[in-house]
């Protein structure tokens, strides 16, 4: 790695004014994505904000039907919490099933959606539940978050705070997983949420997106056919070693199926 | 025989440290005063180096030298040297394609090395490398045999090499092959790719460079023998007597053929240490390890079997590409040809047989020997041959085998192939397998896992491999006055237990206990000579020395007791740790007799702790065999494989250690059914390594491998004092075509009458969507 | 910058650079070198060591954000020649290791996933699905899942 800078603030506002004062700062959460891409001097930040403890970025807490998860909170904990468990089981399977035991117990949801990998698998949550992005300063819908490939709406310097995930009628998360990487080629939520169906697609484009189609389809049939029947377009679907366009295709079908099977 | 010898499931003795986390591998070694090394390599596959500006970066904070491949031969250091290259069809003998430990003038593949640099630190060494500057004029890149064989494509070695092809070999009898299809009811043909894999052992290779005042050089690196390394530096590298150079291996994380040879990183280290005068450390990242550890595999392979339209197995001809890549590695060329060639008569009668193999040059790393070498290359071959033949002639593929087994009592046999199989019991080996594994029961279970959607397959391979032949281990055995056995052996552990298993055996023949049993491995200084470890020859060639040496040991203590019992050494036995004069019960025990072969007056060829050293030569390769079934479900709408039974009879001859040569089976399978399944090193066209990282090589791990049934058959070698014919890499061999297989016979019920490794989820969804006149 | 942190139970104080890894923490200022590194994207296990009793990859983390905690690595678990942990008697017992590389963030690996299991029922597809975070070339896993099982059972008592 370069050499940089490193301060471990105890609230918000140090935090933010440790990035402010800084040339090239950066925030680490878990650090399971910002490590490595360190390692291979694929960035050079003067200053590495660790957010590890933060107090305001801590916890997860059930209340109504808000399911909120605070930004630190590690892919083992939301797992694991009995209370996510209980309200969204979908988002924690979604959960369980990010990377391998030891990468969950420290990647967390602030750090995974603020990086926005096109692979990553809590946007197609985000999405698929409409959930709300905190930060220090607003709100943001889900359908304004992700802006692209590795991109979202928060401006420099911004940090999620907390995602508040409404609980659904009935959700469910099927990936299917890069055999080296495990990251999802394709991961889709089925979701019956109060404005309706959704469903979400991560890993297939470079950004996670909703298809109508399958939306209106399940709105009339909530059958593993009624979204078998629907073809993804593949122009704008990512191809690369382990997926072709066409093939990804292929699979949001069979994944929004096995969703829809998984809680029809 | 007790609780050690042969036969004995011995818990090994090197777990001790390896669980406990106070193993010894090379990265853990750090010297005094030593400086790092970090390597500058091409990112170009093929390329003119104009100019290499490398002031600043010897400016650079921490830096210490920067050496470029100028600088190597301002020097006057040699090339990396190659051990052997096969005669080719044409007579002409072939001299290895010049290869500097840093290129000098030209770029050949992408990872090359192109300039060291020696800082007190690795974070100041890697700064300063950032600050070199590097004009490079682009060439033409070969990065497919095809494509460097193509005319026009540019010659990597001319003017020594005008084309990449390095050489045309053959083996086997041209005319009565064509005269065995002129003749045959049925002709099958297959083209068949095998792919170019990453050794990935998890420890990444690393070297320490050490001199001392009198310049002699002492280098610590993860190897598999250090006496072969020594010979190269010495005589083509450094130009030094072998005196002058100490290798020295401490525990070694995996090596699988890779550790055996001598790479760039190696001779900078060495020349860096010699000149610098201080210690030069280098370790790989894993991104270069999947850069220039050398590839394993890559041929590309036309093959065609004669028979009758009973099956009879008339004749095989194969004609394959083999990949050697930019530069020639030391046993590069030998294993598509010498190695792996003669073996595609496989398990079968074929009266006739020709192997022809084209050794090409690419723009790609370095291939060499890599788990099996070579014979994993014709295992495949045959096993898919022998399984698109059965489905042609609508024969079952294991009647067909059954039918062309080279049959017990045919052993010793020689193929057409000019190869002496040893021994075997194909035949009951299989069936042994096939009984475990239930295949008659198949329909059943495919008519099941229809009904949950999956396509049931099931593969057989039945595989017989060629090693432990070739070259003897000469061990120095001796005790101490305490009755300590060191034995000291020029193989090279790197997981299979090697400190357990001569130790067991030597405890066995002497009743001692394994605590008392030191073996000494990993020093040129400390081991006289060695031949390393590869071909799974160390138990075969290096266990059988062992025995020999004991038993040399024996007789000496004989002689000695005999004089200590004032009797005749005829009339001397050993046996529960005594000499006892037969027909009494007079007796000395070992360590009397020992400590008295320390006290002066010994016979005539006693020596000093009954010390010996005896050479060991096999009288011949050895010629492991046995059959794989493999069980697995296709999950069409994804295309991945899920595995429902894994089973395996195998014939290693007489098993040593059950428990280690079980290991080396499992081992060795899961590393075949990877390149079945899921790994291939891949470039794009313009030579550039795709599947740099595990983030795109794709590993066997304990969620995609079965667990496996394994048993054995006895059926000893006599090409070895132990019978013993090696396990190291008949795992690999057996499985690759087992695991391919059984997903083609899934597939089949779609159609799917052919697929390349690796058979990705990806690749199957594909050829099932092109059998079904999908758009895929 | 100046890092403190509880290894193996013994507190433990560092000056080191911000961009040092917990790994070279422990293998280089601290000489604690049966943690290894065998990768450069995270994916080999051979680092893993507990962080306050939860497994890690001590390559994908700063020295620094271990400040304050709690770190167990092999060498926490037994004595170099004394008395093996069951885990790591086990492992001996069922050939669960071969050249030992990736051997210490296995025995991190099968400690924490036991602990995760305790009172669930272990069996083989769990044990093969928990190690997805720990490569082994040598073994091909299965002296290692056997070696879990026993281990498992051996740690119930």
């Amino acid at each position: 790695m370069y050499a940089f800078d490193y301060t471990r603030p105890k609230d918000l506002a140090a935090a933010a004014q440790s990035f402010a004062g800084s040339d090239e700062p950066v925030y680490m959460a878990g650090g399971q994505t910002l490590i490595p891409t360190l390692k291979q001097r694929l960035r050079r930040p003067s200053l590495v904000v660790d957010l590890g403890a933060l107090p305001e970025l801590k916890g997860i807490a059930v209340a109504g039907n808000l399911v909120t998860i605070g930004a630190m909170a590690t892919h083992a904990e939301v797992a694991a919490s009995a209370d996510v468990r209980r309200a969204i089981p979908a988002l924690a399977d979604l959960a369980q099933h990010i990377g391998d035991p030891q990468v969950r117990n420290r990647g967390t949801l602030g750090g995974s959606i603020a990086n926005a990998d096109p692979a990553a698998d809590y946007p197609a949550a985000i999405v698929a539940l409409g959930a709300t992005v905190y930060t220090p300063t607003r709100s943001i819908a889900d359908a304004d978050f992700f802006t692209g490939m590795f991109e979202t709406a928060l401006e420099p310097g911004e940090l999620v705070v907390k995602v508040a995930f409404p609980v659904p009628k009935r959700a469910a998360y099927m990936k299917f997983r890069n055999p080296a990487s495990r990251y999802a080629i394709v991961g889709v939520m089925v979701a019956e949420t109060a404005s309706g169906i959704r469903v979400a697609v991560t890993g297939a484009g470079p950004s996670v997106f909703r298809v109508p189609e399958m939306e209106a389809a399940l709105a009339k049939s909530f059958t593993a056919d009624a979204v078998k029947a629907i073809a993804v377009p593949v122009d704008d679907l990512n191809a690369d070693l382990h997926a072709t366009a066409e093939y990804r295709a292929h699979l949001i079908g069979v994944m929004a199926a096995r969703a829809v099977v998984a809680i029809a | 025989m007790g609780k050690f010898g042969v036969g004995q499931p011995v818990r090994r003795v090197e777990d001790q440290r390896f669980l406990t986390g106070t193993g010894r591998f090379t990265d853990d070694i750090n010297v005094d005063g030593q400086l790092h090394l970090y390597v500058l390599r091409s990112p170009y596959a093929h390329a003119e180096i104009r100019k290499i500006d490398s002031a600043a970066a010897a400016a650079a904070s921490g830096v210490v030298a920067v050496f470029t491949g100028a600088d190597f031969e301002t020097l006057g250091v040699g090339p990396i040297p190659v051990a052997a290259i096969p005669p080719a069809n044409d007579g002409v003998k072939r001299t290895a394609p010049f290869r500097p430990a840093i290129a000098t003038g030209r770029v050949r593949y992408v990872g090359e090395p192109v300039v060291g640099v020696v800082a007190d630190t690795l974070a100041n060494a890697r700064d300063a490398s950032e600050l070199i500057e590097i004009d490079y004029a682009e060439l033409p890149v070969a990065a497919t045999m095809p494509d460097a064989l193509a005319s026009g494509a540019t010659a990597l070695h001319a003017p020594q090499y005008p084309s990449n092809l390095l050489l045309h070999w053959a083996i086997g009898d041209d005319a009565a092959t064509k005269e065995a299809f002129a003749k045959a009811d049925k002709i099958v043909a297959i083209d068949i790719v095998n792919t170019r894999i990453s050794p990935t052992a998890i420890e990444p290779r690393a070297v320490i460079g050490e001199v001392d005042a009198n310049g002699r050089i002492t280098l610590t690196l993860p190897t598999q023998g250090g006496h072969g390394q020594r010979r190269w530096l010495a005589s083509s590298v450094l130009k030094v007597p072998e005196s002058q150079i100490r290798i020295v291996t401490p525990d070694v994380g995996g090596a699988f053929g890779m550790k055996n040879f001598l790479f760039n990183e190696t001779v900078i280290c060495a020349v860096a240490a010699r000149e610098l005068k201080k210690p030069v450390k280098w370790t790989a990242d894993r991104s270069e390890s999947f850069l220039n550890d050398v590839h394993g595999r890559d041929q590309l392979s036309h093959a065609e079997m004669a028979l009758t339209k009973d099956g009879k197995f008339l004749g095989i001809r194969v004609s394959s590409l083999g990949n050697v890549g930019a530069y020639l590695s030391q046993f590069g060329a030998f294993i598509p040809t010498a190695a792996g060639g003669a073996m595609h008569c496989g398990a079968y009668v074929f009266p006739a047989a020709a192997v022809d193999v084209k050794v090409v040059m690419t723009n790609t790393t370095p291939l060499d020997a890599y788990r099996g070498a070579g014979r994993p290359e014709a295992a495949y071959l045959v096993e898919r041959l022998v399984e698109k033949a059965a489905r042609e002639l609508g024969i079952p593929s294991v009647e067909l085998r059954r039918r062309n087994f080279i049959k017990p009592e045919q052993f010793p046999f020689k193929t057409a192939l000019g190869q002496t199989y040893d021994s075997g019991r194909y035949e009951e080996v299989m069936d042994a397998a096939l009984t475990r594994a239930d295949y008659a029961g198949i329909a059943a279970r495919r008519a099941e896992a229809k009904t949950r959607g999956k396509l049931r397959g099931i593969g057989v391979s039945y595989y017989v491999e060629a090693c432990a032949g070739g070259s003897g281990e000469q061990p120095v055995l001796s005790f101490d006055r305490n009755g300590k056995l060191t034995i000291r052996i020029g193989t090279q552990n790197n997981g299979q237990g090697h400190e357990t298993v001569y130790a067991q055996l030597a405890a066995g023949l002497f009743d001692m206990e394994l605590e008392d049993i030191t073996i000494i491995q990993g020093d040129t200084d400390e081991v006289p000579t060695g031949n390393g470890t590869g071909g799974s020859r160390s138990i075969p060639v290096g266990g059988s020395a062992v025995q020999l040496n004991v038993a040399k040991m024996i007789d000496q203590g004989k002689s000695l007791a005999a004089e200590m019992m004032e009797a005749a050494t005829v009339d001397v036995e050993f046996a529960d740790g005594k000499f006892r004069i037969a027909g009494t019960d007079r007796a000395v025990g070992l360590k009397d007799v020992i400590a008295a072969s320390f006290d002066g007056k010994r016979p005539d060829g006693v020596t000093e702790g009954l010390r010996v050293s005896e050479n060991f030569n096999p009288s011949g390769a050895t010629f492991p065999n046995g059959c794989h079934v493999c069980e697995v479900d296709v999950d069409p709408e994804t295309g991945t494989v899920a595995f429902v039974r894994y089973t395996i009879q195998d014939d290693l001859g007489i098993a040593v250690n059950p428990m280690t040569m079980a290991g080396q089976i499992y081992g060795g399978a899961v590393q075949g059914l990877g390149q079945a399944l899921y790994e291939e090193a891949i470039y794009d066209s313009t030579g550039q390594l795709l599947t740099g990282s595990f983030m795109d090589y794709c590993m066997p791990r304990a969620d995609n491998t079965p667990s496996f049934d394994f048993a054995y058959t006895e059926v000893p070698t006599p090409r070895n004092a132990l019978g013993a014919k090696g396990a190291g890499e008949a795992g690999t061999i057996g499985a690759t075509p087992a695991v391919a297989n059984a997903v083609l016979d899934a597939l089949a019920a779609v159609g799917v009458t052919h697929l390349d490794m690796p058979m990705t989820p990806l690749r199957i969804w594909q050829a099932i969507q092109s059998a079904q006149g999908k758009a895929a | 910058m100046q890092v403190t942190l509880k290894i193996n139970g013994n507190e433990r104080s560092a000056e080191i650079e911000p961009r040092t890894l917990l790994v070279e923490l422990l293998r280089d200022t601290f000489g604690l070198t049966g943690t290894h590194v065998g990768c450069d994207t995270s994916q080999c296990g051979a680092c893993s060591v507990h962080l306050d009793g939860k497994v890690i990859k001590a390559c994908t983390m700063l020295a620094a954000q271990a400040e304050g905690c709690s770190v167990t690595t092999i060498e926490g678990i037994a004595p170099a020649n004394g008395p093996l942990h069951p885990m790591q008697a086990a492992f001996r017992e069922h050939h669960g290791l071969q050249c030992g590389f990736c051997t210490p963030g296995m025995v991190m690996s099968a400690l924490a996933l036991v602990e995760r299991h305790k009172g669930k029922p272990l069996d083989e597809a769990t044990i093969r699905h928990e190690l997805e975070g720990n490569l082994c070339r040598c073994t091909g896993y299965h002296g290692i899942v056997a070696a879990i099982a026993a281990g498992a059972r051996a740690m119930e008592g």
